[in-house]
């Protein structure tokens, strides 16, 4: 579960002040698909970094399954991302020269998880790409390669997966590839968390948050 | 996160970039092993030189001192009195020597003018010297006088065309007096154009003098009791030649003991001067490893910020970028440890054969353990800072980073 409550992100250069984030609060339930929405310069991406716990908000609180995130240090931050969270970036963010296999492997080597080569595969498995484990990123296509970073996100088996315009470098097929395997694991139970401007991407969301100017300007449920 | 995790990440790392990786550590290899080399080379000539002239540690010339008016010889007298055990206990052995110099002449035509000198049958073990060919005149020759000559090199070299063989045996005039040569000595490099026979018989037939002696090489009981030596030699001949101020002493005591010291103390410094240079080099390694280690760095700011997005604790980031310089340096300088005991004992082969008598360098296990101590030390500090900033990164900064 997932609350933020008066949540405000200032970012300060000299004497400018621009509030990315002006008091949101949002709570999302376990399981859900939600669509955050809205225009560049809307507070999307800093609304990701924060429900990412890779940034903390300036005032407000942020209960990521009832802990407080704003008061952490950096590696229980790391912690959290590390077994909570699992991302998928717009431009996949898997490392390179290093095979999918082990890509999927690597939140896991942070955990000191064991077997991990067997968790990998499954997730591969998952995404239906068990055939393309040996491959190295340069070797897939961008669907594939975006699969790859799903299954990376879905290994560690955390709260939320956290995708940050996940179709925003594929074309329509891929996209509806990508989009249909967040259905499926949001249909196995998974929370599923979707940062996007494009609106047939929110068409598979069962419920649509739109930002504009830092604030929320509707929440719609489908 | 073990640090097993760490090394093997960080050997994927250096696998994925190898030509770079070999170039950095070839900066290292170079460092370590031309420390080495240099203190190998350094460590071979201070063994040379105490091998050659260590004999001569315990031996103290005495000599007359030309400069001033009514000096005294050293006379055969003066001999007799350092050699009286009792006033001079810490003297062994007293050898002295006559000098001057005298045509060498053969019956079949061929001559050649050289250094005479007069000595005692223990010539060979007080000037360090060893024979080619033949033997050395022994006590009984000294005591009677023999017409028997020791020629040097020098003198071989012109007479008979450098075989030593051929001039054994062989009689020489020498001014007006007939000489056998009885043996040749090896080349010192200092004192070959001489010719050496009993300190007698230069009197007699060449020199002339009575009972001078030119001068006086004496042997301490053993090294430590050099200093004691001299002070003895000093204390009976300033008796014998009515010395009471020393600022009128008319001959000169000089231990070799000190000069020896002198120069071994001058041999090390220049080993440390040589061993800085080579130092140098290894400093320009190890920049270069730190300048690789931040081109690294953010080269791969996007990796990082992936593996911190995902998990990576600063500890993890910090460890895998420190293994990895401490990998690059560890693994340089045991090749340029390889290297540099390779090159040293190949030198040791091919470079005495190429140079007569080349001292051939020894490896010190100090200059090895140190340059491994400092190569490994440079991939702490070198990669340390590069390795800190990475790992303090902020993850969405590092995740922008195109």
């Amino acid at each position: 579960m997932i609350e933020l409550e008066r949540v405000s992100k200032v970012y300060k250069t000299g004497d400018l002040e621009l509030r990315a984030l002006d008091d949101v609060s949002l709570r999302i339930d376990d399981g859900d698909l939600v669509a955050i929405m809205g225009p560049s310069g809307s507070g999307k991406s800093t609304m990701m970094n924060i429900l990412g716990c890779l940034d903390v908000p300036s005032s407000g609180t942020y209960l990521l399954d009832g802990i407080d995130v704003g008061g952490l240090s950096d590696n229980r931050l790391a912690d959290i991302r590390n077994t909570k969270i699992g991302f998928v970036f717009q431009s996949f963010n898997l490392l390179p020269r290093t095979s999918a296999i082990r890509n999927v492997e690597l939140p896991m080597v942070y955990a000191g998880t064991r077997n991990r080569r067997g968790r990998a595969q499954r997730a591969l498995t998952r995404v239906g790409l068990a055939d393309r484990a040996d491959h190295k990123p340069n070797e897939l296509s961008g669907g594939q390669q975006q699969r790859v970073a799903v299954a990376r996100a879905l290994v560690t088996e955390p709260t939320m997966i956290l995708a940050d315009e996940p179709t925003g470098n594929l074309d329509t097929t891929s996209t509806v590839d990508v989009m249909n395997l967040f259905v499926e694991l949001n249909e196995a139970g998974r929370t599923v968390v979707l940062i996007t401007h494009e609106p047939e991407v929110a068409e598979f969301a069962k419920r649509v948050v739109t930002l504009r100017d830092g604030r929320i300007v509707s929440d719609e449920r489908r | 996160m073990t640090l097993w995790e760490s090394a093997r990440i960080a050997m994927r790392g250096l696998r994925s970039n190898k030509l770079r990786s070999a170039l950095t550590m070839l900066g290292i290899i170079i460092g370590v092993a031309a420390v080495i080399v240099l203190v190998a080379f350094g460590n071979g000539l201070q063994r040379f030189v105490a091998d050659a002239f260590g004999p001569l540690a315990n031996q103290i010339q005495i000599s007359k001192d030309q400069g001033g008016v009514g000096a005294k010889d050293l006379t055969d007298a003066d001999v007799r009195a350092l050699r009286d055990t009792g006033r001079a206990p810490a003297i062994a052995t007293v050898s002295p020597t006559v000098g001057g110099s005298a045509q060498l002449q053969l019956a079949g035509g061929g001559s050649y003018r050289t250094g005479i000198t007069g000595t005692e049958a223990d010539y060979l073990d007080v000037a360090n010297r060893e024979l080619v060919v033949g033997s050395f005149f022994d006590d009984q020759q000294v005591t009677s006088k023999a017409k028997v000559v020791v020629l040097g090199p020098n003198p071989v070299a012109s007479l008979f065309g450098g075989q030593a063989g051929a001039a054994l045996g062989q009689d020489v005039r020498i001014g007006r007096t007939t000489f056998r040569i009885i043996g040749v000595l090896a080349a010192n490099g200092q004192q070959d154009d001489v010719a050496v026979m009993p300190l007698g018989a230069a009197r007699s037939y060449l020199l002339g003098g009575g009972d001078v002696v030119g001068s006086v090489t004496v042997r301490a009981v053993s090294t430590d009791a050099v200093p004691q030596a001299v002070e003895q030699a000093t204390t009976i001949l300033d008796q014998r030649h009515g010395i009471r101020d020393p600022e009128d002493r008319d001959f000169t005591v000089t231990a070799l003991q000190s000069l020896l010291d002198q120069s071994s103390q001058v041999l090390s410094f220049v080993t440390i001067f040589v061993a800085a240079v080579a130092g140098i080099s290894l400093i320009v390694g190890s920049i270069g490893v730190a300048n690789i280690m931040l081109v690294t760095v953010t080269e791969r700011t996007r990796e990082i910020g992936i593996r911190k997005a995902i998990g990576a604790r600063r500890r993890a980031i910090l460890q895998q970028f420190l293994i990895e310089a401490m990998v690059l340096t560890g693994i340089g300088g045991v090749i340029g440890i390889l290297l540099g005991i390779g090159i040293s004992v190949a030198a040791g082969i091919v470079l005495p054969q190429l140079v007569p008598d080349f001292p051939a360098p020894s490896v010190s296990v100090g200059s090895v353990v140190l340059a491994f101590g400092v190569s490994l030390l440079i991939g702490l500090l070198a990669g340390g800072f590069p390795a800190n900033r990475a790992a303090r990164m902020r993850p969405i900064d590092a995740l922008r980073h195109q």
